[in-house]
């Protein structure tokens, strides 16, 4: 085990999902290896890892989306076969490719969602309304979505997954592919939801997305749970606290890697990069008279050199 | 298990989802359907119809209606399960959104099966409209037909539900209506009767939906039903029965992996 899971601003002890020893093939490749996971009501959980790391196939697990290939699955206390459709109603489900109905306008795509609920019409209506401002598409309430940006297709999403007012929100890469302005805007809105104590189980690239949001990271690779904790656990734990960057093709930069090598407490190549990473930011501090000849950077250590750490450098397609 | 009643509304909010995209283009999509049949109907049933006698006592224009009734039904309901469905299902990944919420994939079938078969209900019914003054039902039957429009619908919807699980992009949709839809269009005794021909076509027609379904409606609109005929019903009762078990079955196998 590396790390142990802590839990910050989290009211309650209720598991709402716990996995243990999850299992899952296609055909016969196996992608989810064998995970110990819990989402407890309120935290925020999230899920990092490479392309292929596995986060979809569990998160549709939890959806009912994808079959359970073994081990054990409980949302909301039971398990999960089959078309569960007592779980799925207390589920908010945000997927990671685009799914709205196309053949829909913008409300119609919150009523007809919330018609699949059962909810009757009157709460449909005012709920979606709600749910338009909140996500600030009020404005293109009557659009079809294919005259909606990515960033606004996104809300639309989330606005749907929130009409059943659900107990536990599944959001799979909520932010990938938007453009900075559009992401912000979805980081704002799901702040505000876990702020309202909303439980929320997500999977992000954005380590900053992670960082800020997350009481709790998974980060997984090629199937497996490799570490696991708060997002400031795992940096002081993997990382330290400070990191030197510099470019091992400047030449002006040899004398400053010579002390980078003597000073640092690990240092790390990848290309041309070269990274010096302290546990404590007194030993980098006392660098940076050195260094600030050399246009070095330093900076405060992120979750993102946790991830490159333990996931490797090379590219995943 | 499941109350049915939830399964039935569970269907029946499918069906209204498809209802709500539908309805601002109804009248294009009402031409579009209905328009191909009544034109079969003037040019053979008048055209054709001049040169033949009487087929099995009746006028020709008689005996073809009853027939492209069934077959337009056909048509309606393979169209939407197949294309509409197939698009559904992976080009706007609807399916896969629904079944996130408490609707099961049996439900999903199942309601865009009856939508499709509503369609067949609609396109037969101005079929019916254009039948009634013409004087080519017999009697209070007559009435019948609808209903089993309808039925011929939701059998051909679930054989469209169940070609579209296995089918891997539209061109294969091609060998569906060239080799299944066309087959029993031409071959089901839509157009002539079967008693005619060589014994064998006869016992290979049997083993098409579509001919038990024109026997009925034509027994429906000339009031020569007769009890042997429940053979035919149960033939289609049975087929239905079969067609929807397997497409729910082949559309999960593809859908929930
Ligand atoms: N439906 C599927 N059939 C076969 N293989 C799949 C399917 N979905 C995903 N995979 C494979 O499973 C692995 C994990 O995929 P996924 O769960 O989508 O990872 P992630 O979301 O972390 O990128 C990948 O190697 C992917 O190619
Ligand atoms: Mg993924």
């Amino acid at each position: 085990m590396m790390g142990r899971p802590i839990l910050s601003r989290v009211d309650s002890e209720e598991v709402l999902v716990r996995a243990r020893g999850l299992v899952k093939a296609y055909s016969t490749e196996p992608v989810v290896k064998g995970i110990d996971f819990d989402v407890r009501r309120g935290e925020c959980v999230g899920f990092l890892g490479p392309n292929g790391a596995g986060k979809t196939t569990t998160i549709n697990m939890i959806c009912c989306f994808v079959s359970v290939g073994g081990g054990e699955l409980e949302v909301f206390g039971q398990r999960v076969n089959g078309d569960a459709r007592d779980i799925k109603r207390r589920l908010g489900v945000v997927s990671q490719e685009n799914n709205l109905d196309p053949d829909l306008t913008v409300l119609k795509n919150l009523l007809v969602y919330g018609r699949y609920f059962g909810l009757p019409r009157e709460h449909r209506l005012r709920r979606a309304e709600e749910l338009l401002e909140f996500v600030q598409l009020e404005e293109k309430r009557d659009s079809h979505i294919r005259t909606l940006s990515g960033g606004m297709r996104r809300r639309l999403t989330l606005a749907r997954a929130l009409i059943s007012n659900p107990e536990l929100l599944i959001l799979d890469e909520p932010s990938t592919g938007l453009d900075p302005q559009a992401r912000h805007v979805v980081w704002q809105k799901l702040r505000a939801l876990k702020r309202a104590g909303v439980t929320m189980l997500l999977t992000t690239h954005y380590m900053e997305e992670a960082a800020q949001l997350c009481d709790r990271v998974l980060i997984m690779d090629e199937g497996r749970i490799i570490a696991r904790g708060t997002p400031q656990g795992l940096i002081e734990e993997h990382i330290g606290a400070e990191v030197v960057e510099l470019y091992s093709t400047d030449p002006s930069h040899s004398d400053a890697m010579a002390l980078l090598q003597g000073a640092a407490d690990h240092v790390e190549r990848a290309g041309d990069e070269v990274f010096g990473f302290f546990r404590r930011s007194e030993s980098a501090r006392a660098l940076l008279p050195v260094l600030a000849e050399h246009h070095v950077v330093h900076r405060r250590a992120t979750l993102e050199d946790v991830f490159l750490r333990l996931t490797g450098r090379e590219l995943r397609e | 298990m499941t109350q049915l009643t939830t399964r039935v509304a569970g269907a029946f909010r499918v069906w209204l989802r498809n209802f709500e995209s539908w309805k601002d283009f109804a009248v294009a999509s009402l031409v579009g359907t209905v328009a191909e049949p009544l034109l079969f109907f003037a040019a053979m049933g008048f055209g054709l119809g001049r040169f033949v006698d009487e087929i099995q006592g009746q006028p020709y224009v008689a005996f073809l209606a009853p027939g492209l009734v069934a077959s337009t039904a056909m048509n309606a309901a393979s169209f939407e399960t197949t294309f509409g469905s197939f698009t559904r299902m992976n080009e706007q990944r609807t399916y896969e959104a629904i079944v996130m919420t408490p609707i099961s994939v049996g439900e999903v079938v199942a309601g865009d099966i009856l939508w499709a078969a509503s369609k067949s209900l609609l396109a037969g019914a101005v079929i019916l409209a254009f039948m009634l003054p013409l004087g080519l039902l017999a009697g209070p039957l007559a009435a019948a037909v609808l209903p089993l429009t309808f039925a011929v619908g939701i059998m051909f919807g679930a054989l469209g539900m169940a070609y579209t699980a296995i089918a891997p992009s539209y061109t294969f949709f091609n060998y569906f209506f060239t080799l299944v839809i066309g087959v029993m269009f031409l071959f089901s005794g839509v157009f002539f009767p079967l008693d005619g021909l060589p014994s064998w076509v006869g016992w290979a027609a049997w083993f098409l939906p579509l001919t038990h379904a024109v026997i009925l409606m034509r027994a429906l609109t000339s009031g020569t039903l007769e009890p042997s005929m429940w053979v035919n019903g149960a033939w289609l009762a049975a087929f239905t029965l079969a067609a929807f078990w397997l497409s729910v079955r082949l559309i999960r196998r593809r859908l929930i992996r």
